[in-house]
């Protein structure tokens, strides 16, 4: 390994930052800044693009691994990526250009502050999924807090402050434990590099209380029942480019974390705690989708909707099957795509009419009817239409799980049925019917940057739901090795005991 | 003879203390003279002081003055802090009309005393180290005599640390009379003989020490003098106290009472665990930053004191390390309070800072970096510190210890996410001036950029803390 593709991926956004950080203010050299900081996150974009395409798809190995010694005889800098890391990857850099797009509509104010923000967020999120320490994987999650936290203060609606505060303390909260867990790992085995505790492995009987530390974060991260409140809240108040951030990718740290550490890591304790899984995810997937149901507010439904779709993927993740746990990562990718297609959706029609409750539209379809199609591709690819992404994941994620329980399978069942419910109850909503609204009528169609955004998002949900080929091969080969592990150390375990 | 080269430092700080008192009688209107000249000095103390660092462990005076590793480093980052205090206060103390002669002279005294502090090892020696600084600081907290706040504070810094002071020579004296010795290292030597005698005495000098670094429940005094005395001198009260109150700390628990660490670890852990939770919770209802500090010393103290309780080498480099991160944290949010001025006036309320990110964005933002920081947000420098710590205290298996530390940073991030609340969410209010003093950038630069860059090479303070092995 002779360039370090991986660090620059992480340091890139960061040095436009500092590059915008350090351009004096005038009121027309805004436009360079955001000129600039599209031009780095598209640079990161085909970057990675680049990587999945030297990326060898047959290697169980981590590749591209750099390892360089930091804090002094404890940790070491390592990062690398495997089929599955570099899914996440692309869809980071993916989102954020779209995101940096996005500012010349929903910005209004301190438009640099918000530009560089934007950017360290995308340094943090590459580096969750890239690192292969404990430590480092740590520092980068955390990190992501300070950004997301002025984007939703700073930027946010009326209620910013309560949901900036219930966002960094609910997810603080969770991650604390987490430290602990990674420090005790460390005096346990000696090591917090990520390959070697994969050979090494951890002493069964430390593995549940450990687990348990690691899913207190991931669970508020994910978000799964019943540490969610955070999450709407965050979403309603946050602006459209802060919500696309949060849906897309914020989220799927967690599910990543979940696969790569909590399966990992710790094999015993997983399949020890399936059933506590089990549960929280379908009452995640039953009882958000009921209560999103109900909301009045575009936004809060659609934040309902991404917890209910996380639970199909904490569910398919710990059904340990082949198939359940490439559904759950295609659905992760799959839901990044859409649940950030819908938030811009709704900003669409939030930055016309700035209202984002439900009732106060209506018929949308004869004032906008680029939306309406756009808007319906999205809709039916939330419920998992077949010829969109979203069903390839749901799909495999359920017949993983039949596997494993036929009850559980068909509860999970009747949350997609629920989906369709709500999602197309508020498709009709919007956009037929009577228009109920005069002021409705002074709406305009979709502008050239939106169409643009948005066609962005078109074609990778329906590509892959036609062709899922290029995503399931290159997580294919790793999952497989994931679970190879898992069902050794199990066996393993079983005959010790024995 | 004993190598008198060994003591430069302290006959330097001597010399120049009784020059510059020369120069003040004999010369009027000195002050900003001797100002200058003492941040001089410091600075040739510093060299002196590093100077120092090539010799191997030595012991002066029948082994009743210590010069070794924790010695050095201690003297350095207190010396050095000292200067970076003078360099931020210089302004602030012609505004406020207290710029007499006296000022730099106490503040020299008070580091003199200190050095004699951190050095000792012996009762007597310390005892003497402990008062010369204590009689130099309660001038300073009422140094601003006309202020009705400045001079309470002070009285009640008088008051309370010459109790604790009377605790602590009560404890000094069971020692002696149990030990019969007053040399540290012979005291280690006897305490195996002795009974239950000796823990009584380590139970007074404990709390006599707690008091000092305000650890809860000693912490009282601390929120009232930080409030009342001049801002200068509460950034000198935050910082350098503590690094001699914290190295004496450790000399007494690993020197004269290593074999008693049964006696003495739940005491540092009740401590460790009452500040950690009490700084946390105590904060949130301030509405003034110099007492907020306050708090939040006093909880950074119980971070530092649950680093000593572990009882291991690691542990008292993790707590060294967390005071050195923690003290370049504290000048760099008292640089930015110096920074509030308008027309001659300081502010020090929360709300004082409204809106400051649109006036000030770069006075803001090091305000952000540094309350993330203080908070122990990843990657700033103030994470390293807490991580250190609670390396060391897993290490030893002392879950609770780490699982209350933890979460009480979560209730301390609350306030801290509060003061950002204010700089960056709320409108905005009149601009500050913006013209200061350059030591005072200076330092807040400086400050700035070790806590953002301190990620990117952790191994150069870890490096050099590593070489302190006292046990």
């Amino acid at each position: 390994m002779n360039f370090p593709i991986l660090s620059s991926l992480i340091l890139l956004p960061t040095i436009g930052a500092l590059f915008i950080f350090f351009v004096r203010s005038s009121s027309g050299k805004y436009q360079a800044s955001k000129y600039l900081s599209l031009f780095i996150s598209i640079a990161n974009f085909i970057l990675s693009i680049y990587l999945w395409y030297v990326f060898d798809k047959n290697s169980i190995d981590f590749q591209f691994v750099e390892n360089r010694e930091w804090l002094l005889g404890f940790v070491n800098y390592k990062v690398g990526i495997d089929g599955i890391s570099i899914l996440f990857i692309i869809l980071t850099t993916f989102i954020t250009p779209i995101c940096i797009i996005l500012v010349n509509a929903t910005i209004k104010k301190r438009l640099k502050d918000f530009l560089i923000a934007i950017l360290l967020m995308e340094t943090f999120m590459i580096g969750v999924f890239c690192s292969l320490d404990l430590v480092v994987f740590y520092l980068f999650f955390e990190a992501g807090l300070i950004p997301m936290f002025l984007i939703i203060g700073i930027w946010g609606g009326e209620r910013r402050v309560y949901s900036a505060f219930k966002f960094f303390l609910y997810t603080l909260l969770g991650s604390v434990l987490m430290l602990i867990a990674i420090i005790s790992i460390y005096w346990l085995t000696g090591t917090t590099d990520v390959e070697k505790l994969y050979e090494i492995g951890i002493d069964a009987k430390y593995q549940n209380l450990l687990w348990l530390a690691f899913f207190s974060s991931f669970a508020v991260k994910t978000p799964m029942w019943p540490v969610h409140t955070w999450l709407p809240d965050a979403h309603v108040e946050a602006p459209t480019a802060g919500s696309v951030l949060l849906a897309a990718i914020l989220l799927k740290m967690a599910g990543y974390g979940f696969i790569r550490f909590s399966l990992g890591l710790f094999p015993l304790a997983s399949d020890y705690f399936v059933p506590l899984i089990y549960f929280l995810s379908l009452v995640a997937i039953i009882y958000t989708s009921l209560v999103a149901l109900m909301q009045e507010d575009m936004k809060k439904l659609i934040a309902y909707s991404s917890v209910a779709h996380m639970g199909f993927v904490t569910l398919g993740i710990f059904t340990m099957t082949q198939q359940g746990i490439e559904g759950s990562i295609f659905q992760m990718i799959s839901h990044g795509l859409i649940s950030a297609a819908l938030f811009l959706s709704v900003g669409v029609v939030y930055e016309r009419h700035h209202t984002r409750l439900i009732n106060k539209y209506g018929g949308l379809v004869q004032i906008m009817p680029k939306y309406a199609i756009v808007f319906m591709v999205f809709t039916l690819g939330a419920i998992g239409l077949p010829g969109t992404s979203g069903f390839v994941g749901e799909f495999l994620i359920l017949i993983g799980t039949f596997k494993k329980s036929f009850l559980v399978a068909t509860i999970a069942s009747l949350g997609v049925i629920l989906g369709a419910a709500y999602m197309l109850w508020l498709y009709k909503r919007i956009i037929f019917g009577e228009i109920i609204n005069n002021e409705l009528k002074s709406m305009i169609d979709l502008k050239k940057f939106e169409i643009l955004i948005l066609f962005s998002l078109v074609i990778p949900i329906i590509f892959f739901g036609l062709y899922p080929e290029p995503l399931i091969n290159s997580m294919e080969v790793s999952v497989g090795n994931l679970l190879d592990m898992f069902n050794t150390s199990i066996k393993t375990n079983l005959a010790y005991k024995n | 003879m004993e190598n008198l080269d060994l003591l430069l430092p302290e006959i330097f700080t001597s010399m120049v203390i009784m020059l510059f008192l020369m120069i003040g009688v004999f010369k009027k209107k000195s002050s900003s003279l001797i100002y200058n000249l003492t941040t001089i000095s410091l600075v040739v103390l510093l060299a002196i002081v590093y100077n120092l660092n090539s010799v191997s462990e030595t012991s002066l005076f029948n082994e009743s003055y210590k010069i070794d590793n924790l010695s050095n480093f201690m003297k350095i980052i207190l010396v050095a802090s000292g200067i970076f205090v003078m360099l931020t206060s210089s302004k602030y103390l012609q505004i406020s009309k207290i710029n007499k002669i006296e000022y730099p002279i106490l503040v020299l005294s008070a580091i003199l005393g200190m050095m004699v502090m951190i050095s000792s090892n012996d009762l007597i020696v310390f005892y003497m180290g402990l008062e010369l600084q204590s009689l130099a600081l309660y001038v300073l907290a009422s140094f601003n005599r006309d202020n009705l706040l400045s001079t309470e504070s002070g009285l009640k810094y008088f008051i309370l640390s010459a109790l604790s002071s009377g605790l602590l020579l009560y404890g000094c004296s069971l020692v002696y009379g149990f030990a019969e010795t007053t040399n540290f290292n012979e005291i280690l030597i006897n305490s195996s003989k002795t009974e239950y005698g000796l823990s009584f005495g380590i139970v007074f000098i404990l709390v006599g020490l707690a008091f000092k670094i305000s650890a809860v429940p000693f912490h009282m005094w601390a929120p009232d003098v930080f409030q009342g005395s001049p801002t200068s001198v509460t950034i000198f009260f935050a910082i350098l106290p503590k690094i001699a109150a914290l190295t004496v700390f450790i000399r007494f628990l690993y020197v004269p009472f290593a074999n008693m660490s049964d006696q003495w670890q739940m005491i540092i852990i009740f401590l460790s665990i009452a500040s950690m939770i009490f700084g946390a919770v105590a904060a949130i209802g301030q509405n003034n930053l110099k007492r907020l500090v306050a708090y939040s010393s006093i909880g950074h103290m119980g971070y530092a004191l649950a680093g000593l309780s572990v009882g291991t080498n690691t542990g008292i480099q993790s707590s060294i390390t967390y005071m050195t991160i923690y003290l370049v944290m504290n000048l760099a949010f008292f640089s930015c309070l110096f920074m509030l001025r308008r027309n001659e006036i300081y502010y020090e309320k929360i709300e004082d800072l409204s809106g400051l990110s649109k006036n000030h964005p770069i006075l803001a933002f090091s305000l952000l970096v540094i309350l993330f920081s203080l908070a122990g947000i990843p990657p700033l420098a103030g994470f390293f510190a807490k991580f250190y710590i609670f390396m060391a205290v897993v290490e030893q298996s002392m879950y609770f210890l780490a699982v209350v530390g933890l979460l009480s940073t979560v209730v301390a991030a609350f306030y801290y996410l509060r003061i950002i609340k204010v700089i960056y969410f709320d409108p905005e209010k009149e601009m500050y001036e913006k013209n200061h003093h350059i030591g005072l950038k200076l330092t807040l630069i400086l400050s700035t950029i070790f806590i953002i860059g301190y990620f990117i090479y952790p191994s150069g303070l870890t490096e050099i803390i590593s070489k302190i092995n006292i046990i």
